[in-house]
């Protein structure tokens, strides 16, 4: 079955959660873009959302229209060329509104799983719960065509156990998007040692039918992503707890968070990619690789933070929920301190201005991650900046050495131990899926630095 | 209109700050003013300056398309909303695309000449920040034939069709030249509109624009295959108004002749809506109204001393200077390049900005043109007044409805002392 004919029918579990709801939104796109195509005319293409919250379930509706005229409008130009046999439909409003009833009226959505029925290519984007997942691929193996084609969005359960425990016969792989789908490139593609050869046919082809940037990960829990992003996290709570001795735990997260995002030039510090990724999602995945894999990957911290209630995640409206941070309108305004349990207001006068002057100035001349990401000198300016970086003799830039250089081991175990294939499968997945301005395998501070 | 039965004068000239993306106080998500406030504050802007606005006896009303903009129709009727004496005074809407304000200054011109009014208040205005780009293109797509032109149009329809006169241009005159005039074109036009504080690109702080224009490279992918967002004039809202009076108009208001510019000269073409431009390079009814406009001024080109054209795109403006005779074909882009059109130029263009740096809400542009010639004839310019040769007391306005279907062209005279 050619994938024309497979994408008449797909379903999604788990729609209307925050993964599910972006690969909805793509393939209820792509969907309707296949319904203009003339050999398609009087096909039936649907999409069924399947999601156990029929409150999120109508919140999906709502995101997947919204978003569909965003795309639709900034398509105009594509859209036109496709509606050029259309001689009713001639204005641009016309011919956006037709194409976004076409991507509301794909969405049928459904509390119940055997909605799945008939689908023949399924994305699953449920919890990271070992037993959830199986116990729902097992009822979808029931439900759906002996010839269905299982996409999970795990982004650290292995591949080859799911196949393992649920008997789908090399039908399933890993396509793992990263957060929010239709914005990141990056897709991490995962082959389990079953998954059979048309079924990664097919999800390649949907990777470019989409412009994905496909990654291929080893089936090792954890994958490229979360294998790097839960060993970097630890470092830096490590780090905290060493900090804390002398400045306090608050001051320690926010220097580290400071540390990661300004001295190493990301887009966001550590604490506060954890708190947009979820202390709790953070804590699923620990688990899952901390039980297959032979390392201790669970984490202290992380665990009390969630006996605290300091999850983390954003609300159904997309805005950021406390964790180690507080937030308004996206921006920290304090630190949580988990012995006093309260969220101590940053105060630039009085103990963040402290923090900040521990850990010295920026390294010069000081270039933020957005000035940099899309500067035509990027090479050359981090060149510079990693340069002044080795030479400084501040706490700022100790921490900053020592945390690319963990960044960097990191990256070099995921090759040695196989689970990238090579150096530059890691860094295009921090540099397309983290959005990091170079990759941790790299030569910046190679000289021997140490602390 | 062969000759001019009798003197007609223009002065009392105001515009509202073109607003929309470059001006500080935008934000696309707020509510902002509509119509009525535009049509308000511009007109009070103009009768302002005289003492009894009883004195206005009817008023013309420039306006593209507020019936999709704004879903309004029947602008004539808002004339009181300038002031309450304009209550059941004759008042008209025109309309000829982004030539309205041309058609609101003719009209008025017309009334003036008929002898039914002695003060008409010509306005013009558009609101056009209402609807996002996408579906504003379609609006404006409408001075387009939209039986003929707009199904195989492009998405941005009018940005298109003058990527395919900078095409065409670039490809008979050369490439590297006329891109760099664009990018002239598009820096004086900034330059300006620093000068004058009601521009829409006032607050621009780009310190190397050409650069910044030549560097972003037209993609046809993403807008247009000759053209960048820096070749287009803005999406503005705004409004503008001036006094076309008669000789005994002007006594009523308590104006003298050096108040106001008297125009000698009209031109009024207009060019088959239905049928493609004979020349992608050629702006030929702006070429014809020009030249009917300063044969009845009886004048030549050379011994007009300010210009308001209508550069909707950087390449028009380069177009116009050899619609104007200023420069032979496929010397346009020289002539920009030499500097000519700058505020320090032998024939300055555009002076506050133009449409590329005050922006363009659509019906108003024609009068909003008036007014900065008459405020350069009159010494009101401000920081971007020019120092006229005084053996070149002329100014001309071009203002051009669609690609080159509507023009008006007007030429003013710098009221003398001697006149009075």
């Amino acid at each position: 079955m050619d994938l024309d004919s497979r994408l008449t029918h797909v379903a999604v579990i788990g729609a209307a959660g925050k993964m599910g709801s972006g690969i909805t939104l793509l393939m209820a796109q792509e969907m309707a873009r296949l319904t203009l195509l003339p050999e398609n005319k009087g096909k039936l293409f649907r999409l069924a959302a399947i999601d156990l919250d029929p409150e999120a379930l109508r919140g999906l509706q709502d995101y997947v229209h919204s978003q569909a005229v965003k795309a639709a409008e900034k398509n105009a130009m594509s859209l036109r060329a496709a509606y050029a046999d259309r001689k009713d439909l001639v204005e641009n409003g016309e011919i956006i509104e037709d194409f976004v009833r076409r991507v509301d009226s794909m969405v049928w959505p459904s509390t119940d799983l055997s909605a799945a029925k008939g689908a023949r290519i399924v994305f699953e984007a449920i919890v990271e719960k070992v037993p959830v997942k199986v116990a729902v691929f097992k009822q979808l193996r029931e439900t759906c065509d002996p010839d269905a084609f299982f996409f999970t969005n795990t982004s650290s359960v292995p591949i080859g156990l799911l196949d393992k425990e649920v008997g789908l016969g090399g039908r399933i792989m890993g396509v793992h998007f990263y957060n929010p789908p239709p914005v990141q490139k990056l897709v991490e593609t995962i082959r389990g040692a079953t998954t059979r050869d048309d079924v990664a046919q097919t999800a390649a082809e949907i990777g470019k039918r989409l412009r994905k940037t496909l990654i291929p990960s080893a089936d090792v829990a954890g994958f490229i992503g979360n294998g790097h992003f839960i060993r970097d996290g630890h470092h830096a709570i490590a780090e905290v707890e060493k900090l804390a001795a002398k400045h306090g735990w608050p001051s320690a997260v926010w220097m580290m968070n400071r540390v990661s995002q300004d001295w190493l030039l990301r887009p966001m510090g550590i604490f506060q990619l954890i708190d947009y990724v979820g202390v709790d999602v953070f804590q699923f995945i620990e688990g899952v690789m901390d039980h297959y894999l032979d390392e201790k990957l669970t984490n202290a911290t992380i665990n009390k933070m969630m006996e605290l209630k300091a999850a983390g995640g954003q609300r159904p409206d997309g805005s950021q929920k406390a964790g180690f941070f507080e937030y308004e309108r996206g921006k920290i305004t304090g630190v949580y301190d988990p012995a006093k349990r309260v969220y101590l207001p940053l105060d630039p006068q009085g103990w963040t201005g402290a923090a900040d002057k521990a850990l010295g100035e920026l390294p010069q001349p000081f270039r933020p991650w957005k000035a940099l990401l899309s500067a035509p000198d990027k090479d050359a300016a981090l060149a510079l900046h990693f340069k002044a970086l080795a030479d400084q003799k501040t706490l700022g830039a100790e921490l900053a050495r020592a945390y690319h250089q963990c960044s960097r081991e990191i990256g070099k175990g995921l090759v040695s131990r196989g689970v990238a294939a090579k150096p530059e499968d890691v860094n295009g997945v921090l540099t397309s899926g983290f959005y990091h301005l170079y990759g941790p395998i790299n030569d910046y501070l190679a000289a021997g630095v140490s602390r | 209109m062969k000759a001019l039965r009798k003197p007609v004068y223009f002065t009392c000239g105001d515009y509202t700050v073109s607003l929309g993306t470059g001006r500080k106080e935008f934000n696309p998500k707020k509510e902002r003013p509509g119509l009525e406030h535009y049509i308000a504050e511009a007109g009070k802007g103009a009768l302002a300056q005289i003492p009894d606005a009883a004195a206005i006896d009817e008023g013309v009303v420039g306006n593209f398309m507020a019936a999709r903009f704004n879903r309004q129709g029947h602008l004539g009727a808002m004339l009181s909303l300038v002031h309450p004496s304009l209550e059941y005074k004759p008042s008209t809407r025109v309309e000829g695309a982004c030539c309205s304000g041309g058609l609101s200054l003719a009209s008025a011109i017309k009334s003036v000449l008929s002898e039914q009014s002695d003060v008409v208040l010509s306005l013009g205005l558009e609101v056009q920040n209402t609807v996002k780009a996408i579906y504003g293109a379609d609006i404006l797509a409408g001075a387009g034939h939209y039986a003929g032109e707009r199904k195989n149009g492009h998405a941005y329809f009018f940005p298109a069709k003058f990527s395919d006169r900078a095409g065409a241009y670039k490809e008979r005159y050369g490439a590297e030249k006329t891109w760099a005039a664009m990018g002239r074109w598009y820096e004086q036009a900034i330059v300006n509109a620093r000068k004058n504080p009601k521009a829409q690109e006032f607050h621009n702080t780009t310190e190397d624009l050409f650069a910044a224009h030549q560097a972003m490279k037209p993609n046809g992918k993403t807008f247009c295959d000759h053209i960048n967002f820096l070749d287009c004039s803005k999406v503005s809202d705004g409004g503008a108004a001036v006094l076309v009076v008669s000789q005994e108009g002007l006594a009523k208001i308590g104006k003298t002749k050096t108040d106001a510019v008297e125009l000698v000269g009209l031109g009024h073409a207009v060019a088959d809506l239905t049928a493609a431009p004979p020349d992608l390079a050629v702006l030929e009814t702006t070429r014809r109204a020009a030249e009917q406009a300063l044969k009845m001024a009886g004048i030549t080109v050379d011994q007009v001393g300010v210009f308001e054209t209508h550069d909707c795109f950087t390449i028009t403006g380069i177009l116009a200077c050899e619609a104007l005779g200023l420069a032979k074909r496929g010397e346009g882009a020289d002539y920009v390049l030499a500097g000519h059109t700058r505020l320090d130029g032998k024939t300055p263009f555009n002076t506050g900005g133009g449409l590329v740096g005050y922006g363009h809400p659509t019906g108003a542009s024609g009068v909003r043109m008036a007014v900065d010639l008459w405020k350069q004839l009159t010494g009101k310019a401000g920081n971007y007044q020019v120092r006229l040769d005084p053996k070149r007391p002329y100014g001309l306005l071009i203002n051009m409805g669609g690609n080159d279907k509507t023009v008006v062209s007007a030429v003013f005279r710098k009221g003398l002392p001697g006149d009075n």
